[in-house]
């Protein structure tokens, strides 16, 4: 009998499940993977270098472009990295508004991961389920920014502006009823506001459903349990962070352990794993699910109580208001100034770390004094993650791939820049 | 935060001493320089020893310090035909240089203690040879591996001691490493469907590079250290 010998596979990079652009070369015994070897920066589009051709403010909107399912996060770690070499306090108001947005992001982001992560091994109706209250927080994106996803909010020095009186509403149609559309306008007649209490009411009950779905579903299990494990030692060696740590069992979050914002005063508990494998890490993401909720319940809070200035007062590096400009010469110049050259920040050098959905995302500035950065490093969580991804599916079979890719949170936006 | 970070400080000092030398901050972070030879030895210390206890790198960040502190544009004075509108294309230099400043690359890595909850940064120059050359960290650090290969890929420094040093962001087959500061923004090839050849094909890059907004350094008085220290006292 002929003996099999191991050969030798591509996978994507154009494959439904290789989230994006992963192109694997995989060495298979039968269907056992002896060796896998990740190709990226198929997606890579320079954005740090393009980062340094451009006055400060005018490279968020590409921040938003590296993951793009959790957009304002990545704005947070830039626009904080630029406040630490300018030395500016952000608005409490602003603070408190940053901190709620980005727990909407994880919630988006973590959602989308749900999703896909579901249709990836089999699950098709979480994907349908996920994307329903998906559209709720592209609302909000879209009420405070005017963009669904790239929004361009966070700037340094605060936000772009503060949250809207009145929620948008869908408008009639033929294609709708009055009654349907009185159904889908219920919850938006209140301000923004209303609206974001509103679904963190539903919310949870929606989180039990996608529970009810998978936690204890049999397939889902067989096809998490034991795959993908990874100790804590060999994870810390590895740089993992955010869920991918926590999964494996180390009690790490930047939110707790290195607050930014005003995550100090918030009230939520940080869910860590046992096992290290897919189930696990998928059992962490889904409370941070809750937790986030949390959060922006007492966001929600504070924020009806407490009106306020949501940008700082420094005509160098906010634009002043729109009525001042009409007849004040001063405020005029600074517009002109602002939207021309920008600000110079100091020279210098900063690293400012947020926990974004995916795990640390960390932006390293260096200014030597002028209008532009000097290097923008940007050190997507993702990034160390895939690196491990040869490691974690040796030794398994080829469909667990699909499953370790999913685990890992992939998007490749932010693997290549 | 700052006293923690002035308690490392000091153990760092008494442990390696003459070896490394902080960088002042603004912003209350922990820089060090090293020599690039004493890279291995701190790195285990810093790594394996209780005081340090360094399990984790974050990042590894290469820098090109060629035209740091430098404006594209000249603001005090005009010429006589105005400003200048950026656009100029200078010859696309490889460097070839058998030398360089040795200031010029650098190599940054972000530290991270869980246990102690700290932050360092240790920043080594690759000195003057062609190509810069540092060691390799990935057999302290294993997470150095990709980090270490987008380093060499974009600024084609070798890290000696790197199993699988290969290129990973760039094309199969990219020519130059693209985030040195005197490879043009735009690059150097461009790609297009060829209907003759029935092949994609790469040509020279057809488009202008162009300066949108000028980088200019201005004297900010609120940055100055006499002003600081003024309105301090």
């Amino acid at each position: 009998m002929a003996e099999i010998q191991s050969y030798t596979m591509n996978f994507g990079p154009q494959h439904p499940a290789a989230h994006g652009v992963l192109r694997l070369v995989l060495e298979l015994e039968g269907e056992t993977i002896q060796k896998a070897d990740p190709h990226v920066g198929l997606l890579h589009r320079a954005t740090e270098k393009l980062a340094e051709s451009k006055p400060f403010n005018q490279s968020i909107g590409y921040m938003d472009r590296l993951d793009y399912v959790s957009m304002m996060c990545n704005e947070h770690g830039y626009v904080l990295a630029i406040e630490k070499l300018l030395g500016v306090e952000v608005p409490e108001r602003a603070q408190y508004i940053r901190v709620m947005f980005d727990e909407i992001t994880r919630i988006l982001n973590h959602l989308m991961w749900l999703g896909a992560h579901g249709l990836d091994i089999g699950a098709m109706t979480m994907f349908l389920y996920c994307f329903r209250e998906r559209e709720d927080l592209m609302d909000l994106y879209e009420a405070v920014s005017g963009t669904r996803m790239h929004a361009t909010y966070y700037r340094p020095g605060g936000v772009y502006r503060d949250l809207p009186e009145a929620m948008p509403k869908y408008k009639e149609s033929k294609f709708r009823s009055k009654k349907e559309l009185d159904r889908m306008n219920e919850a938006r007649d209140g301000s923004l506001l209303d609206f974001v209490e509103a679904f963190t009411d539903k919310f949870p009950g929606c989180v039990d459903e996608y529970e009810t779905l998978l936690t204890d579903n049999r397939i889902w299990k067989q096809r998490t349990v034991n795959i993908g494990v990874v100790s804590p030692e060999r994870a810390m060696q590895l740089g993992f962070s955010g869920p991918m740590l926590r999964g494996s069992g180390v009690e790490w979050d930047l939110r707790k352990k290195q607050p930014y914002e005003v995550y100090d005063r918030m009230d939520f508990d940080i869910p860590v794993g046992v096992n290290g494998d897919c189930y696990d890490r998928y059992l962490v993401r889904v409370e941070e699910l809750r937790q986030s909720n949390r959060i922006i319940k007492q966001c929600v809070d504070w924020l009806r109580e407490n009106p306020g200035p949501v940008m700082i007062d420094d005509s160098k590096i906010s634009p002043p208001n729109r009525v001042e400009m009409k007849d004040d010469m001063e405020s005029l110049i600074h517009h002109f100034k602002l939207f021309t050259e920008g600000y110079c920040v100091p020279a210098g050098e900063s690293y400012a770390a947020i926990e974004h959905p995916k795990g640390e995302f960390g932006v390293y500035i260096v200014s030597d004094g002028a209008n532009k950065p000097y290097r923008v490093k940007i050190r997507a969580p993702g990034f160390a993650h895939i690196s491990a991804m040869a490691e974690m599916v040796e030794g398994h079979m080829l469909a667990d791939v699909v499953a370790v890719i999913g685990t890992q949170d992939i998007v490749f936006g932010e693997v290549d820049r | 935060m700052s006293d923690r970070c002035e308690t490392l400080a000091r153990k760092i000092d008494e442990r390696f001493g003459e070896q490394v030398r902080r960088v002042p901050s603004s912003c209350g972070e922990l820089t060090y320089e090293l020599d690039k030879d004493d890279l291995i030895e701190i790195a285990t210390a810093l790594r394996n020893e209780a005081d340090f206890g360094f399990e984790m790198l974050m990042d590894v960040c290469g820098i090109d310090y060629l035209n740091y502190g430098g404006d594209e544009w000249t603001t005090n004075t005009a010429t006589g035909s105005g400003f200048s509108r950026g656009v100029e294309r200078k010859p696309v230099i490889l460097d070839e240089a058998d030398e360089f400043d040795p200031r010029r690359f650098a190599v940054v890595y972000h530290l991270l203690s869980l246990h102690h909850n700290f932050r360092l940064r240790l920043r080594i120059y690759t000195g003057s040879n062609n190509p810069p050359k540092v060691k390799s960290v990935v057999d302290i650090w294993n997470g150095a591996n990709w980090f270490e290969r987008e380093v060499f890929d974009l600024f084609g420094i070798l890290f000696e001691g790197h199993p699988d040093l290969r290129r990973i962001l760039t094309d199969y087959g990219f020519i130059g490493h693209p985030f040195r500061k005197d490879f043009p923004l735009i690059g150097n090839v461009e790609v297009s469907y060829d209907a003759d050849e029935g092949r994609v094909v790469y040509k020279p890059v057809s488009i202008e590079p162009r300066i949108l907004v000028p980088r200019v350094i201005r004297d900010d008085n609120r940055y100055s250290a006499d002003l600081k220290d003024a309105s301090d006292g």
